[in-house]
């Protein structure tokens, strides 16, 4: 489109691949964790759930501090686990993507949770008494009846992830080229004079990936049906 | 096959406690809906953990409460076909047959894939999608899937209530087939006294969680007969119909029998209750129902208020009658007398 600027690109760039890092990312967790949540029984349950789901009421901004606390020099994790191998997060694009993970969690395991739930138990008890072990099972039936709801949490977190702001501008910051993304470029032209225009181009290069995510996910769900 | 079970589980207000040993390849766990078979059919799977107690199949131990010994579902070899179908919706007819076969040790595998696939008569199935099945359909491929796990036993919890009464005698022999082909002992539960007489030769009488008795099919028919409007449920199997008028004669050991409701199938399962059977002291000259038997009083047996006519129909026919007090009385039926039995063409239900 006309005008961008090469940091323009990059933060269409960084949007798109800041959601999918995140999202891949978070799948087998969120998996793991809609498993536990549906099929063990357990202390601790009403926590575990409470953890999972406080990031769809808490504002993201608390959560990016939080992180911030969390993962920064002076942090535990950042302290005694990221600096003695040598990582950096804070201010890239990585911090990024676990800003974006841990926002758009609760939304991935959701929809991945309902379709387990949905899942006839005696589906499972056959794979058991026909000798697939748990795992056996969880791989060959539990993921493959599910696979419409972890389409839908994916689709779900990667929607969220390209919005994501707040976490995002706290943990890494807004840096053109680095750690801009869509919604933090489009923040910038917003708030500078005579940004209007590629504030609203941004805006419809959004709207574009958006579309194109929601008819690929409608796409894939048609075709679900039609195999079944 | 040996089965031992001894099981205790407390419910919120249900108390499962059973005790019984049992040996033979086809066991009826017979009772009402809520007396307990479900969980006591879930416990020997191991798909739930009982309070205390033991299994034991064939001499090895599946639970054993005080020795916290608890084989996992997965290495029992038990299989199951349920109520409902429970296909994998995901995998082809293929893939749900091949399921257990997979993960069946080569040392256990002694049933081929083919001859299951001929016995059941599936074998145009196999690369469809499990959706597009029908009900009888989808229950064959159940019980494939079951066989082909190699199982040294076989759970049949009620696999034939969910369907209709014509589909449910489609299966049977499938059923029956099956299990005896591939020698596979199973226990069969029902709460259907008709199932038991078909499928089993020893049943385990369950009420409210525990084991009554251990008997047959053919007794607890006997002992329902008083309670039971119904009557007592004679099965015959009969052969060769021939088209006679509209209604079919069928062979009956050495006798004919006409019967409204036959087919040109070669053999069928008929059942005849024996309300339906009318006696007569001596030869009646001219009467509507189409078949009369002349047959001889084996014995009688009293359930309640009603009085069973044990009938020896000559060759290898053996018939159930019942009658009233009164009915005894006057006709003067006592072990070794004659009488004859009438009954009309339309009083079979052809089951199979």
């Amino acid at each position: 489109m006309l005008g961008f600027t090469p940091a323009d690109y990059s933060a269409i760039l960084l949007s798109v691949k800041v959601a999918t890092t995140a999202t891949l990312l978070s799948l087998p967790f969120a998996f793991a964790v809609a498993y536990v949540m549906t099929y063990r029984r357990f202390r601790g349950m009403v926590a575990l759930d409470v953890a999972v789901n406080l990031p769809l009421t808490l504002p993201p901004v608390v959560i990016g501090y939080l992180l911030l606390i969390l993962l920064g020099r002076e942090g535990l994790i950042g302290r005694h686990v990221l600096q003695p191998l040598g990582i950096q997060l804070i201010f890239t694009w990585k911090a990024a993507v676990i800003a974006t993970a841990v926002v758009g969690f609760p939304l991935m395991v959701r929809p991945m949770r309902t379709a387990m739930e949905a899942i006839d138990e005696r589906l499972i008890h056959v794979s058991r008494l026909l000798g697939a072990g748990w795992f056996d099972t969880i791989i060959t039936v539990i993921l493959p009846v599910s696979v419409r709801g972890i389409i839908a949490g994916s689709v779900l977190m990667f929607a969220r992830g390209l919005g994501e702001f707040g976490a995002t501008v706290i943990v890494a910051g807004n840096i053109p080229g680095v750690t801009q993304t869509i919604p933090l470029a489009i923040y910038e032209y917003a708030s500078s004079p005579r940004g209007d225009v590629m504030a609203l181009s941004l805006c419809a290069i959004s709207i574009a990936i958006s579309v194109v995510v929601l008819v690929f996910h409608e796409w894939l769900a048609r075709r679900m049906v039609r195999r079944d | 096959m040996e089965l031992q079970v001894t099981l205790q589980k407390r419910f919120n207000n249900f108390h499962f406690d059973v005790e019984f040993e049992v040996q033979g390849e086809r066991i009826g766990v017979f009772g009402p809906s809520g007396c307990g078979k479900s969980t006591l059919v879930g416990l020997i799977a191991g798909l739930s953990k009982p309070d205390r107690g033991k299994v034991i199949l064939d001499g090895e131990t599946l639970y054993d409460g005080t020795k916290n010994l608890n084989i996992r579902p997965e290495h029992r070899r038990v299989g199951m076909v349920f109520q409902r179908p429970s296909l994998f919706p995901h995998l082809s007819v293929k893939g749900n047959l091949t399921y257990g076969l997979k993960r069946c040790s080569t040392a256990n595998r002694k049933i081929a894939f083919d001859d299951v696939v001929e016995v059941l008569q599936i074998k145009h199935l196999m690369d469809r999608g499990v959706k597009y099945l029908s009900g009888g359909e989808k229950q064959r491929v159940a019980i494939g899937r079951a066989v082909l796990g190699n199982p040294r036993l076989l759970l049949l919890d009620e696999p034939l209530s969910a369907l209709d009464d014509s589909l449910k005698f489609n299966i049977v022999p499938f059923l029956k087939d099956v299990c005896r082909t591939f020698t596979i002992p199973y226990l069969f539960i029902s709460h259907s006294l008709l199932e038991m007489q078909i499928m089993t030769d020893q049943v385990l009488n369950l009420s409210d969680g525990r084991v009554l008795e251990k008997t047959t099919a053919e007794a607890l028919v006997r002992a329902r007969m008083g309670e039971s409007m119904a009557g007592y449920m004679n099965l015959l199997r009969l052969t060769s119909p021939q088209p006679v008028d509209g209604i079919y004669a069928y062979n009956w050991g050495d006798q004919q029998l006409l019967i409204a409701s036959g087919d040109t199938q070669p053999e069928g399962l008929f059942e005849l209750l024996s309300t339906d059977i009318i006696l007569f002291k001596s030869h009646p000259e001219a009467i509507s129902a189409r078949n009369l038997l002349q047959c001889r009083v084996i014995r009688t047996f009293e359930a309640r208020h009603r009085i069973g006519v044990d009938l020896d129909c000559g060759g290898d026919g053996h018939l159930v009658a019942e009658v009233s007090k009164q009915a005894v009385e006057e006709l003067g039926i006592r072990e070794g007398s004659e009488v004859y039995a009438a009954v009309k063409a339309t009083a079979f239900r052809k089951l199979v």
